[in-house]
């Protein structure tokens, strides 16, 4: 697909081709040569900046990818306060609830994506399969379109325009230290077992972090909420009480903020049972530690990246978005990203990047057959393992509710921060 | 024109145009700009311009900035105290009992050579010292002082202080060792030789003609420690909170007319504080 892109103009409009190719490949093509000299600058929370990808990028497309990964309150402030100082905005969805009526990003025309048709049902109505519950929180379809680029409002289904091109998500839970806890562990109430004083952690991040309480509380059969994602200010209350009271009881070693935090806790055994990030796992096993990505059978806790265009795009510029945006979805960067442990937006056109092998042992939950390597070729498992809760259905079907932000968002920001500082 | 100029005082108030403008222009507009936001509420997404007392009502209704402004107290006193004995300590040994000057060189480098990486790596190294498995613990462990590992060294107050003691000593030293190098020597002797004690000539020569330095060394740290925020972050495990954290969490969250009142309310605190350490020593007049 992309070879297409080495053709010059001049290449294009010798001969007869010309009119061929016209018809086969649309606009971006034209911009093909033009698009070389285009800069991007992104700015997103680290789950998907990688060197790599901006190599590939410049690659396959040209462009330069000039990416800033900040933490995800920071992304977010970044996107709503300073919307000059980025072209392409890769947040979360939970995210849109904040920054999209700032009116700072412009919704994406989808007869512009090539492979509008191959991005998973989780992102246009919801649904993983036609059988699907869709679970509580902000769940990605629901801030996903909007009826016009302009328009600060939500739509209720799939319009012509979207929010963000989903790009990757993921279903996280806790990660253990089995070698170090000893006896398997089935439920989210675990974290606040008082057998894990002094060794649990949770993240600082409070609309990711209140979720997990969430799930918390909801397995311990303490509370039972109306909607997780979004919950009344007694529920805040309650699940914040009882964490407070955990904490005054020493249950945690110390919160963490951002990835390499949470890596550094885990493998210096510093804390047994955190919230974790799947790439996380992954970097403490890297260092030969044993470390699981614990499925429990409330189960998941889900995000979802995408990409956003920012709303002074217009131009060369957009155009070379928008190639890049299909350029993200065409299988390099879907499958490049899987091997981190997340899921591709469009996991069918990443089957070419794959060997069979990772196919199956990330998205089938197949035993590997060899050496399974991380994106950057480190060998992270061995013939024989299998994923830790098993294969993409299993795992995104399971999902019990979405990151997200609430009606009473500030209500908690400020009860959560109580909770860090009491 | 050039009558005009001459006149003094229209020459000094040019000479003091420069620094003036550049003051106010970097320093007295931001601040003005932080009180005037601190009045302003806050969206979900935005901040708009409004004359409310919100912000400084939730902040002092909330039990919260009680508990936080005592901890931030608490971090700097505990940190000033220490900072000041170990500085004492230093200078006094580096003014008086170091004889050459070459080797008094020498020595006040080598206290400045930590300075050379920055803040953060030099906090973030207690980490991996202090924790559950590291040095210290594995140390005393193979000593067999103690048999579990002690999990207050790391993600405690304890790791906070150690960071600001460790982070700020230098600003004690620095201005201590000024103050007793100006000291005359022949002060000393003459004391000596009228049969003071070592003690007696500490309490009455060296500490009274030293208290400059000292109070300069005491504004550096207090300043840094009830502005800091990451040093508590990070040796805490984010478990504790001061000031500094406050605002950091709000701007975070884009809340910043509440920032923007808890800066003003740390920055009325700071002021305060230091005016009273001011009552105790007038530095101009002893400089």
């Amino acid at each position: 697909m992309m070879k297409k892109n080495h053709y010059s103009r001049r290449t294009l409009l010798k001969g007869g081709v010309a009119a061929v190719a016209a018809s086969a490949l649309p606009a971006p093509m034209i911009w093909a040569q033009d698009i070389k000299d285009v800069t991007l600058r992104q700015v997103g929370t680290g789950v998907s900046a990688f060197n790599e990808i901006a190599a590939k990028a410049k690659e396959d497309l040209g462009i330069t990818l000039e990416m800033t990964a900040l933490d995800s309150d920071a992304t977010a402030q970044r996107v709503a306060t300073q919307p000059n100082s980025f072209d392409i905005a890769d947040i979360e969805y939970w995210m849109c609830k904040k920054v999209w009526p700032t009116g700072n990003l412009q919704g994406i025309d989808t007869s512009k994506l090539k492979y509008y048709d191959k991005i998973v049902g989780i992102f246009k109505d919801g649904k993983l399969t036609p059988e699907s519950v869709i679970a509580q929180g902000s769940a990605p379809h629901t801030v996903g379109f909007v009826e016009n680029a302009e328009d600060k409002a939500f739509a209720k289904e799939e319009t012509g325009f979207m929010t963000l091109i989903p790009t990757v998500y993921n279903a996280d839970t806790l990660g253990i230290r089995p070698d170090l806890i000893g006896r398997p562990i089935e439920s989210w109430a675990e974290l606040l077992n008082p057998e894990f004083v002094g060794k649990a952690s949770i993240l600082d991040v409070s609309s990711i972090g209140i979720m997990d309480m969430a799930m918390v509380c909801e397995a311990m059969g303490e509370i039972t909420y109306g909607d997780k994602g979004n919950m009344t200010k007694e529920e805040i209350d309650k699940t914040i009480g009882i964490f407070t009271e955990a904490k005054k009881a020493g249950q945690f070693r110390a919160f963490w903020k951002t990835f390499d935090e949470s890596v550094n806790l885990m493998a210096s055994g510093e804390v047994v049972i955190q919230s974790m990030w799947s790439p996380a796992i992954t970097a403490v096993r890297a260092r030969g530690i044993p470390c699981v990505y614990q499925p429990l059978k409330e189960g998941y806790r889900s995000w979802g990246n995408g990409l956003g265009l920012a709303k002074h795009l217009s131009g060369l510029q957009l155009e070379a978005a928008q190639e890049y945006m299909n350029w993200y979805l065409s299988g390099w960067v879907g499958g490049f990203l899987m091997r981190q442990g997340y899921y591709s937006a469009a996991p069918e056109t990443s089957k070419l990047f794959m060997s069979d092998d990772e196919w199956g042992y990330w998205l089938e939950g197949k035993a590997a057959t060899g050496d399974i390597t991380s994106p950057q070729g480190q060998v992270i498992e061995h013939a024989g393992a299998v994923r830790d809760g098993g294969s993409f259905y299993d795992r995104m079907g399971h999902v019990a509710c979405w990151n997200s932000v609430m009606d009473e968002n500030q209500y908690m920001v400020r009860k959560w921060n109580e909770f860090i500082a009491a | 024109m050039t009558k005009f100029l001459r006149l003094p005082d229209v020459r000094s108030w040019l000479l003091a145009m420069p620094v003036t403008l550049v003051l106010s222009f970097f320093l007295l507009l931001p601040l003005l700009m932080i009180v005037v936001v601190s009045f302003w509420g806050a969206t979900e997404y935005s901040i708009y311009p409004a004359f409310q007392f919100d912000n400084y009502q939730f902040l002092f209704g909330s039990s919260v900035t009680y508990q936080v402004f005592l901890k931030t107290f608490m971090y700097t006193g505990i940190t000033w105290a220490t900072t000041l004995a170990i500085g004492f300590t230093i200078a006094y040994f580096l003014a008086f009992h170091v004889r050459s000057q070459t080797w008094q060189t020498a020595f006040f480098l080598l206290c400045t050579i930590p300075f050379w990486t920055s803040n953060i790596i030099r906090m973030i190294s207690w980490i991996p010292f202090l924790g559950r498995h590291g040095l210290a613990n594995e140390t005393l462990i193979k000593l067999g002082l103690i048999k579990e590992p002690l999990e207050w060294l790391l993600y405690s107050d304890f790791a906070v202080i150690l960071a600001f003691v460790h982070l700020y000593t230098l600003f004690m030293v620095v201005p201590i060792f000024n103050t007793m190098l100006r000291i005359d020597k022949s002060l000393i002797e003459a004391a000596h030789d009228a049969g003071a004690s070592g003690l007696q000539i500490l309490t009455n020569i060296i500490i009274p003609l030293t208290k400059p330095g000292i109070m300069i060394g005491s504004i550096f740290v207090v300043a840094l420690v009830m502005g800091d925020f990451i040093t508590v972050r990070f040796m805490s495990g984010s478990q504790a909170a001061n000031v500094g954290r406050l605002i950091s969490n709000d701007i975070g969250l884009l809340a910043y007319p509440s920032a923007a009142a808890t800066s003003v309310v740390l920055l009325v605190t700071v002021i305060l504080t230091i005016s009273i350490m001011l009552r105790f020593v007038d530095i101009r007049k002893e400089l």
